[in-house]
């Protein structure tokens, strides 16, 4: 046993008062780092509430001037400094909506081929892709759009529609108009396509929550695939994935590069979706570096503003549904 | 006397002085009391042993010795342990200076991310600043002491993690009597190795009992009796009996120790 | 169960089966044209000139040196403003906001700003760093993109954090060491490769972004690496460029959209195979 004994060549033990010492020094170096991350805390704290307070104080030259009315009104004149948020608005709600439209049944299809039909070795690979196609940058939709989509919109969709939808009695309406290719439709198509690797991604998360227990008691019984998807994985699933889907739309609300080269930048609304409009964010993006100080940046601040506040509204819902799907779980 | 004996009596005489003594000790954790009024003595360079069933407190008592439970908001203490006749329960005290005095090893063996050498370095840092021969030295010394120097000494740096679980959990040792503790717990520290590592451990424990005052949680009672000196026996949070292990393994007083060591329950 | 009824449930099974393989196959199929027509057209243009010159006048023989260089300077300091910030407040989430009232909304606040329109963000940073001064700048480029790369890391930082078992922290903890130590040298090097994995997140972020550049960079046509003026950047002159008549800028904006779509992809990937290796551990 003395074999492994301490060698007396070092102190037993370096004095209290030494220790003392030394860790008295980290005190302050131990302080400036909680002080130092609780300041970062309250940096993005700040930043939200700077983004909506210099937008508010921008705008509200224009929300004076114009009061409510502002947010009906499609008046968009800058010589006569005449200006309505309901273009944009409108066209920022209705690109969204078709986007949706399209977006969610397949994105929801593709998660579930990806978690109950896909052939197993396949599923990490293709997975995978669509995550990465999550992360590719909006404009790379945009510059496809305007070079691909919309002279395919022009010469086949749009006069394709005109003709057979167009004369149905009740939605004919929705689809009249010359086709120039570009447009509210042409538009919502895209964000389809830039949000669905974001829907994909965010609905096979979720169904993959599902413990295999409760499917394997289904298919014990006899259930088919799509009775069990029906039955177990929605149910289980809905309030995740409608939180998936609220995010992505609070996505599509804001997103301005794809939408704004085929969008067509008009002023007013028209009833057809394949006639031209505007986004908020396509407009302030067009009109904003061009704009006179005065009523014309602040309509345009104001505008900003409407956009922040919608989406904080519907990404604030989906947190909270995204949330309670936890609770769940 | 040679340079150990010296040591020895330079830490005063071994057995006879109460190291830490807890008296009246509650604990809380939120609204439900966990220790209701335990008391019990560590002797200086004595093994103790706290054994009980699942759930009895034991572990919730080692981990007021070093004030861990501080870590977690909601937790708290009440009565008095005295470290050398200072109450370690006291509000304004220097948790790391304690804790640098109250050596802990865990029931997971712990490396830190680092290479072996600067797991044991990394906490003689904290408080000294030394030359690397002189830090070389102390590597070696508590390499050695932890009984691992001979199975590390050429890859010292290889990752802490590249090591097997006993000789992890040793590492974890070494670094503990690196920065030269007086008190060192030991949670249930060999019950995730497997028997060979485990006797080394319990070799290892009665080493360097005498140089510290070591209390150890073991649920393996055969474990308790064979490396401590004085075992307390826990039982839903009571200290039920405390006493030389002799005694509370052949002729404990409490009908429930009793039923406890023979294997009643538990 | 009667035979016909369940030869009706089979029918419908078939039938949801057929929808989702044709939902699978749309959704490929679009995305695969996207990428095939990006490489297409992009690899077309794709010369050492690209690299070597900077943007030109139609006419004069150009390729896209200072956009390049521009997005790298802007995400360079954009990652230099936002990583700190970013990590730092991860830090409070995971390590000392346990039990605080800050930390539920500092996270909710977060998770806004994650999905954000960038559009906005511009607005915001031309107000309070173009608008006062009279001049565009990278600078304000930076920033807008710092705004939008940290919340993606403080995201990181928390979940990669809270992985961290407590047993390591208590390890440290035991030792005396204090707070800060026991996060920085310990809890931090135990998931760095998780950290690394939200930085290269971020960079994807920030140099995929156009609209906040619009208003704060500008974009410039010459090459420029003073921060405190105008600058281009990658997906400022695809903007511009998309744009134009002339056939050979339209050239260099897929040409550009390809580098930039590389550059993300390999990020992606990046962070992809790090986040592995953390999780392993």
């Amino acid at each position: 046993m003395t074999a492994t004994a301490l060698q007396s060549s070092s102190p037993a033990q370096t004095a209290p008062v030494d220790r003392s010492r030394a860790l008295g020094r980290l005190k302050l170096s131990d302080n400036a780092f909680r002080l130092l991350t609780f300041g970062a805390a309250i940096l993005v704290l700040a930043l939200l509430l700077g983004v909506l307070v210099s937008l508010f104080v921008g705008a509200l030259p224009a929300f004076r001037e114009f009061g409510v009315g502002f947010l009906f009104s499609d008046a968009w004149s800058p010589p006569r400094e005449k200006f309505g948020a309901a273009t944009a608005i409108y066209g920022t709600l209705v690109t969204s909506l078709i986007a949706m439209l399209i977006a969610v049944p397949i994105g929801l299809g593709i998660a579930v081929f990806l978690t109950e039909l896909c052939w197993l070795p396949l599923r990490r690979p293709i997975g995978v892709a669509i995550e990465l196609l999550a992360g590719i940058p909006s404009i790379i939709y945009g510059i496809w759009g305007v070079y691909y989509f919309r002279p395919v919109m022009q010469s086949y969709i749009q006069p394709f529609l005109i003709n057979t939808l167009g004369n149905v009695p009740g939605i004919g309406f929705l689809f009249q108009g010359p086709p120039f290719g570009y447009g509210v439709l042409t538009a919502g198509l895209i964000l389809a396509l830039m949000i669905l690797p974001f829907i994909t991604a965010v609905s096979r998360d979720v169904f993959e929550t599902v413990p295999p227990v409760l499917k394997e008691a289904a298919y014990g019984v006899g259930s088919t695939t799509f009775e069990v998807v029906g039955n177990i994985v929605i149910p289980y699933t809905r309030v995740g994935v409608i939180g998936g889907v609220m995010l992505a739309l609070g996505r599509a609300l804001g997103e301005t590069m794809a939408v704004t080269f085929v969008i067509g930048n008009a002023t007013k609304i028209q009833s057809s979706i394949l006639a031209q409009g505007t986004t908020i964010s396509a407009m302030i993006a067009n009109q904003f570096a061009d704009a006179d100080p005065g009523l014309f940046t602040s309509s345009l601040l104001a505008l900003g503003f409407i956009l922040f506040v919608i989406t904080f509204l519907v990404l604030a819902a989906a947190r909270w549904m995204l949330a309670h799907m936890q609770l769940k779980a | 006397m040679s340079s150990v004996e010296a040591q020895r009596a330079a830490r005063g005489a071994v057995g006879d002085v109460e190291k830490v003594q807890v008296r009246g000790l509650n604990f809380y954790y939120g609204q439900t009391r966990a220790l209701k009024d335990v008391s019990l003595n560590l002797y200086q360079g004595r093994v103790t042993a706290f054994i009980g069933p699942s759930g009895c407190g034991k572990s919730t008592l080692l981990r007021v010795l070093n004030r861990m439970y501080d870590l977690y908001p909601g937790q708290r203490a009440e009565g008095e342990v005295l470290l050398d006749g200072e109450n370690i329960l006291a509000p304004n005290l220097d948790l790391n200076l304690l804790r640098s005095r109250v050596g802990m090893v865990f029931q997971k063996p712990t490396p830190f991310p680092m290479t072996i050498y600067d797991n044991i370095a990394f906490g003689i840092r904290l408080y000294e600043k030394i030359p690397k021969s002189e830090m070389d030295a102390r590597v070696e010394q508590a390499l050695s002491r932890a009984a691992l120097w001979s199975e590390v000494k050429n890859k010292l740096n290889a990752s802490g993690l590249s090591l097997s679980g006993g000789q992890q959990q040793r590492l974890c040792i070494a670094r503990t009597v690196a920065i030269s503790p007086e008190v060192i717990l030991f949670d249930e520290p060999a019950s995730a190795l497997d028997p060979i590592s485990t006797a080394k451990i319990e070799e290892l424990i009665d080493e360097l009992s005498g140089d510290y005052t070591i209390a150890i949680v073991t649920h393996n009672m055969q474990q308790a009796a064979r490396v401590s000196q004085f075992t307390a026996f826990m039982y839903l949070g009571e200290m039920v009996e405390f006493d030389e292990t002799n005694t509370v393994f052949t002729a404990p007083r409490d009908k429930r120790t009793q039923d406890y060591v023979t294997g009643r329950f538990g | 169960m009667t035979a016909a009824s369940y030869a009706a449930r089979k029918a419908r099974n078939s039938i949801w089966t057929i929808l989702a393989y044709a939902a699978t196959a749309l959704g490929l199929v679009m995305l695969g044209i996207i990428l095939v027509t990006l490489v297409w057209n992009g690899l077309g243009g794709l010369s050492l000139d690209v690299f070597t010159k900077n943007t030109a006048p139609p006419g004069v023989v150009g390729g896209l040196l200072n956009s390049i260089v521009g997005s790298f300077i802007m995400t360079g300091i954009g990652l230099a403003l936002g990583a700190p910030v970013g990590i730092l407040a991860g830090t409070y989430l995971a390590e000392y906001g346990a039990n605080s009232r800050l930390a539920p909304v500092v996270r909710f606040i977060n998770d806004i700003l994650l999905s954000a329109p960038s559009i906005v963000v511009g607005l915001f940073i031309y107000e309070i760093l173009v608008a006062p001064v009279g001049h565009f700048s990278a600078l304000a480029g930076a920033v807008s993109l710092a705004v939008l790369g940290a919340p993606i890391m403080v995201r990181t930082t928390e979940d990669m954090l809270n992985l961290v078992p407590n047993t390591l922290r208590e390890a440290a903890s035991a030792l005396g060491m204090p707070r800060s130590l026991v996060i920085r040298h310990v809890a931090y090097r135990a998931v760095m490769s998780g950290l690394i994995t939200g930085v290269l997140l971020a960079i994807a972020r920030m140099t995929g972004e156009t609209a906040p550049l619009i208003f704060t960079a500008l974009g410039n046509s010459l090459f420029a690496v003073d921060p405190r003026g105008p600058m281009s950047a990658l997906p400022l002159i695809i903007y511009e460029f998309a744009r134009s008549p002339y056939a050979e800028q339209q050239k260099l904006a897929w040409t550009g959209a390809l580098i930039l779509t590389f550059a993300v992809l390999v990020l992606s990937i990046l962070a992809r195979v790090l986040s592995a290796t953390a999780r392993r551990q």
